[in-house]
């Protein structure tokens, strides 16, 4: 399909600003811009029918089944789209005085008091952009915590061979050094090891409950108390809360630190890779080193107060404000009785799948009942078939189903991860495990046909090596290529 | 009320018997029983129509000031309806990252789009698919620069201070340590620079224009840097690009900034955009997500993500970055914003900024005791004194409707005005301070 850039003609364009009212400025000789500036020149039925053809190369929730594991790939109601867009929050200033803005400080404070109540937290954050930021804000707070009771030997993480690679990132990204933690033959943590690592050096643990195989660790409490009694802190990485929020609670597994995805578990939407938002909820001995602006109840209403041993500041002002407003429509929907459900529903659907798969595929460490999501190993097929994770991942996409998550986690050889979320009907999911039997069964007939889907994709399988080889990362005129 | 669950409550039951369970307590064997909860202490759930109610009574709490003179980092801008309603298409609201390129080209093509404009808008070489904010850019870009022998950072103090804190806090972090260029006349100081500069200095950030709105000579503090061997990261108003000198044109090895103004909303803050451009030399270096152009199997053009090797889920704790999920949303809003505006379009509307800031200094100037309180060019924001005190004056205007300056800790003011702002506006907001002051 052609860019922007090629379908730009030399004089069009969208009229959008009136003619100026006021005299011109000018720039005093030598700041000026001299390159030219190349924009494509379009009008705005070029544009709009543009996005519409790229639009039908895309994929989101809407067009269909998305079991992308440790992505929660839930429905995003509408209503907390319109809600976000509500000029009372999108016309507000950032710097606006608190009295003029005290709905926003609303949000945040109200959105604080439910995910506290959700998590087992006594304070949190909205800053963090994603989870990543939220991952990156905390272990600041801990490196803060142990400095700041002058404990500096405590220079290291401990996290589990299973975890996101986002969590060492932001480990190392803190200065500490990561310490890896084997997994025991059921999935969960390796007490020994871990009992082993722990110690005067260890600054926290970073743990993913249920984890990235979608199994809840049984041992949870002993292993919080293991870090605890070596005098580190615990970290909950949320991004897999949707299996147990409402049912059980971070801050009573011992967890001292915890961020949250808004945009998995609270169904803000993915934007097609953002913007998130990763809020961090602690304990109430850390609620000092929380990040500046946190929302207190003052004499004539909400201010943000900067916290006395404060870390600073993650990025500009507060947050991203209207994906916390989104995600607070969306508690306030569900209530009470409704967070616990979705949980219940999101952990149903995956057993579920599950077993319609069992005896079709091999599921990685598949003998208790699973959380929220699976993951199946092909090891076995691929060393019959030679058919792959990722080409049965491909296939799926011609029968308009996303690909779960690809060789994720690292400990499962040709692992695909199945999160089906509880937005999804007993249908979707028969469909789904009907599709996957078919494949397996192509897998023996005609291992060929799946080695090179997908067939009706708009394009087959991409040259990653050339593309990483010969970077091309922008459009360059043919009249300007070497 | 619900929880968007389709299945009723005797079709989960029945999905729970094909499984062989008795009950979702089975389920949640694993779970030790004395942790778990029996209720949530949260109020019971609402239909959409008293959900609606609640957000709209906590919005109509919120002051909305149909007239803004105020920037300092979050700036009202004309936002075409191409934008919202582009951005708003469902498949582009709701699509993760574009891990799967055979079913993501549409997601994959306007990152691609993206990256090509903010190249041509900064003059650099190659650009990455965002970051959270500008600050947070400012910050990864800094983290960019640290090799063995260098691990300084000089940061202006020109530059905004909600990035200077976001730079300290990072490098609190990572443990590069924060040096501070001091301003002089509202410029960063060229010889403290100068002074600052030694073999442990590994890049200079430099705000344009500065948070006091000025022009800063980029190319001449650039190549102090270079001279001493550091890399020079300049930090720009995407608007201010389409007439002011690119960093390209001023040498800089990275340039970063907040995308706000490019068809995002205010929104008391967020969801913003950082955009991050490099030299060729930096791109490998460069955080977070690439898109590339390649072929596919059958030689189609096709995109992917790319240069993973710099990544998290490659690379763990070696990577260049954590950063994951990113504003590719605001980064398509960027996109579509550019390609509406056209070059002619961008250029309107940042002579329309530069002109509106003229007549509005003017006018408030015209008013006994506000005064210029620095000489020469600036772009949209500029920095008077005020002859009562500042908390007096937003009240008066605030009043009136309009949103008047920050005050700054010196007790001055620094204020704003971009083509949103009509002549008309600008007269009635003198008007108002002569009466309130
Ligand atoms: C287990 C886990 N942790 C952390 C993250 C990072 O979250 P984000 O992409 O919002 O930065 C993810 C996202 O995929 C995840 O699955």
């Amino acid at each position: 399909m052609e860019l922007l850039f090629e379908k730009s003609r030399k004089g069009r364009r969208c009229d959008l600003l009136p003619p100026l009212d006021v005299p011109p400025a000018h720039l005093m000789a030598g700041m000026e811009r001299e390159i030219p500036l190349d924009l494509p020149e379009l009008s705005e039925v070029d544009l709009t029918r543009h996005y519409s053809a790229l639009e039908r190369r895309a994929h989101g929730v809407n067009n269909g089944f998305y079991p992308l594991g440790s992505c929660t790939m839930k429905y995003n109601p509408r209503i907390n789209e319109e809600l976000a867009a509500l000029p009372g929050f999108t016309g507000v200033h950032p710097t606006q005085s608190a009295d003029t803005a005290q709905g926003c400080l609303e949000v945040l404070y109200l959105a604080e008091e439910l995910l506290c109540e959700i998590t087992g937290m006594d304070a949190m954050t909205f800053q963090p952009a994603a989870g990543a930021h939220g991952e990156f804000t905390a272990l600041l707070m801990v490196k803060k915590y142990h400095l700041d009771r002058g404990d500096t030997a405590r220079t290291k993480i401990l996290v589990p061979d299973s975890a996101h690679g986002t969590n060492p990132a932001s480990a190392a990204m803190c200065g500490f050094t990561v310490v890896n933690v084997p997994s025991n033959p059921e999935g969960g943590v390796d007490l020994a090891a871990l009992r082993a690592a722990a110690g005067p050096d260890t600054a926290a643990l970073m743990l993913t409950n249920p984890n990235t195989l979608g199994l809840f660790d049984p041992n949870i409490l002993e292993i919080t108390q293991i870090v605890h009694d070596a005098g580190g802190l615990c970290y909950y990485d949320g991004a897999n809360l949707n299996a147990v929020m409402g049912v059980v609670r971070p801050g009573d597994m011992g967890f001292d630190l915890v961020h949250l995805n808004l945009h998995k578990t609270f169904s803000t939407p993915h934007g097609g890779g953002g913007p998130g938002s990763g809020p961090v909820g602690c304990k109430k001995f850390l609620k000092d080193f929380l990040p500046v602006f946190h929302v207190e109840e003052g004499a004539d209403g909400l201010e943000f107060r900067d916290p006395a041993k404060s870390i600073g500041s993650v990025k500009g002002f507060y947050g991203n404000f209207t994906v916390v407003v989104k995600a607070l429509s969306y508690i306030l929907t569900l209530g009470a009785q409704g967070i616990p459900e979705a949980a219940k529903g999101a952990v149903l659907n995956a057993n579920y799948l599950r077993e319609q798969l069992r005896g079709t595929y091999d599921i990685a460490y598949g003998d208790g009942p699973c959380m929220h999501e699976f993951v199946l190993t092909l090891h076995d097929l691929k060393k019959q078939t030679g058919v792959s994770a990722m080409d049965v991942a491909k296939a799926l996409i011609d029968h308009g189903i996303h690909p779960p998550t690809m060789y994720f986690p690292l400990i499962v050889e040709e692992a695909l991860m199945f999160e089906p979320t509880e937005t999804e009907s007993r249908e979707t999911l028969d469909e789904a495990a009907a599709v996957l039997r078919d494949i397996r069964a192509q897998a023996d007939a005609d291992p060929e046909a799946l080695h090179a889907a997908p067939h009706h994709a708009p394009i087959s399988r991409p040259d990653e090596v050339k593309a990483a080889r010969h970077p091309v990362l922008r459009y360059t005129p043919p009249e300007d290529q070497a | 009320m619900g929880s968007y669950q389709p299945s009723t409550q005797a079709e989960r039951q029945a999905m729970l018997e094909a499984i062989g369970c008795q009950s979702m307590d089975d389920l949640y064997a694993q779970v030790p029983p004395e942790m778990r909860l029996d209720h949530l202490d949260l109020p019971d759930g609402k239909s959409e129509l008293e959900v609606r109610r609640v957000l709209e009574g906590i919005a109509a709490k919120n002051t909305v000031f149909p007239s803004v003179f105020r920037g300092a980092g979050a700036y009202k801008h004309y936002i075409p309806a191409i934008v919202k309603s582009v951005t708003g298409k469902e498949t582009f609201l709701t699509a993760y990252t574009p891990y799967q390129a055979e079913l993501s080209q549409g997601v994959l093509q306007s990152i691609f789009e993206y990256q090509t404009m903010i190249c041509a808008l900064t003059g650099m070489d190659a650009s990455n698919a965002s970051i959270y904010d500008g600050a947070s850019a400012a910050a990864e870009a800094a983290a960019m620069c640290r090799d063995r022998k260098r691990s300084t950072v000089l940061l202006s103090a020109a530059a905004h201070p909600m990035v200077r804190r976001t730079v300290e806090t990072y490098c609190f972090g990572n443990g590069m340590e924060v040096k501070t260029v001091p301003v002089k006349n509202g410029f960063t100081d060229a010889q403290a620079l100068t002074d600052l500069l030694d073999d442990t200095v590994a890049c200079f950030y430099l705000q344009q224009p500065n948070y006091f709105g000025r022009i800063e000579s980029a190319r001449e503090l650039g190549e102090a840097a270079h001279a001493a061997g550091a890399k020079f990261i300049m930090g720009v108003n995407p608007i201010a690009m389409a007439v002011l000198k690119t960093p390209g044109e001023c040498g800089a090895d990275i340039a970063v900034g907040e995308g706000q103004p490019l068809g995002m909303p205010l929104s008391f803050g967020g969801p913003y955009l950082g955009f991050m451009a490099a030299t060729a030399a930096l791109t490998r270096k460069l955080p977070g997500r690439i898109v590339g152009e390649t072929t596919d199997h059958d030689g189609r053009r096709a995109y992917v993500l790319t240069l993973q090797a710099r990544e998290q889920h490659i690379r763990r704790e070696k990577a260049s970055s954590n950063v994951c999920s990113n504003q590719a949303l605001c980064a398509m809003t960027a996109a579509v914003y550019l390609a509406a505006m056209g070059p002619d379009g961008l250029r309107q509307a940042a002579e329309s900024c530069m002109a509106h800031a003229r007549y509005a200094a003017q006018k408030v100037c015209d008013v006994p005791g506000f005064d210029m309180v620095y000489p020469g060019p600036y772009f949209h924001e500029f920095v008077t004194t005020c002859p009562c005190k500042p908390e007096k004056l937003l009240a008066g205007l605030a009043k009136r409707g309009i949103l008047g300056p920050l005050p700054l800790e010196d007790g001055n003011l620094l204020w704003c005005a971009t083509e949103m702002n009509t002549r008309d506006e600008i007269d009635a907001l003198e008007q108002a301070i002569r009466e309130v002051v």
